[in-house]
């Protein structure tokens, strides 16, 4: 878990009660919309995607920043590799 | 059961992997337009279903709905799509849909019931072709 309290998102995405695979599905059409090096912070509440979004970022070839938690809301942050 | 395969499929796309599913026998209704929107799940003989439901009353008339829209109730609850939803997500994703030739030829169902985004049917040699350079081959 990277220290993402100071990153400035680009694109902010709200999967807030969606649940597998949907945070993940959304997350990828969002990111193919932005630049190589924009940040896309993704707001969930599905624990599934404190293991999913990083494996996806891994696996697409984007870096995965770091996370925060509010209680049960998570937020994501994944900056475009490719 | 039809979830499974899409939920996989959908996220395995996301992630970049190419994807293919062969629908055979009675997973050809999901990607069929007259059946796709009321599959139905049965308590009868099932005993993983969440709620415990003795055989002698699964099998009473209208239980199956019951089953049915309990589980479609517990998948809206979380958010899920339906599955022609979700079908559309793995179609827009890229995800290539395969019906078997030999389900229409047995099951007699017409070709144009099937959604527009699926590949020509096949037989089973051609999908096997397609899947022997998988990394990853799941039987769902």
């Amino acid at each position: 878990m990277g220290d993402a309290t100071d990153l400035k998102a680009d694109e902010v995405l709200d999967v807030q009660g969606l649940c597998c695979p949907m945070p993940v599905v959304k997350s990828k059409k969002a990111i193919d919309a932005l630049e190589i090096g924009q940040v896309l912070e993704i707001i969930g509440t599905d624990p599934g995607s404190k293991g999913d979004i990083p494996a996806w970022a891994n696996r697409a070839g984007h870096e995965f920043v770091g996370s925060t938690e509010e209680g049960e809301t998570f937020h994501f942050f994944v900056r475009k590799g490719k | 059961m039809a979830y499974p395969p899409l939920i996989l499929a959908s996220t395995a796309a996301a992630m970049d992997m190419e994807c293919g599913i062969f629908f055979t026998f009675f997973g050809l209704d999901i990607v069929n337009k007259k059946k796709y929107g009321r599959l139905k799940v049965a308590s009868v003989g099932n005993p993983a279903m969440p709620v415990a439901v003795p055989n002698i009353i699964g099998m009473l008339p209208g239980m199956t709905a019951v089953a049915t829209k309990m589980m479609n109730g517990m998948m809206s609850k979380v958010g899920m799509p339906t599955i022609p939803e979700l079908v559309s997500v793995c179609a827009e994703s890229g995800v290539k849909l395969w019906p078997c030739q030999l389900t229409l030829d047995v099951m007699k169902i017409d070709p144009d019931d099937l959604i527009d985004e699926v590949e020509k049917s096949c037989g089973a040699a051609t999908f096997l072709e397609y899947a022997m350079d998988a990394d990853m081959s799941l039987f769902i």
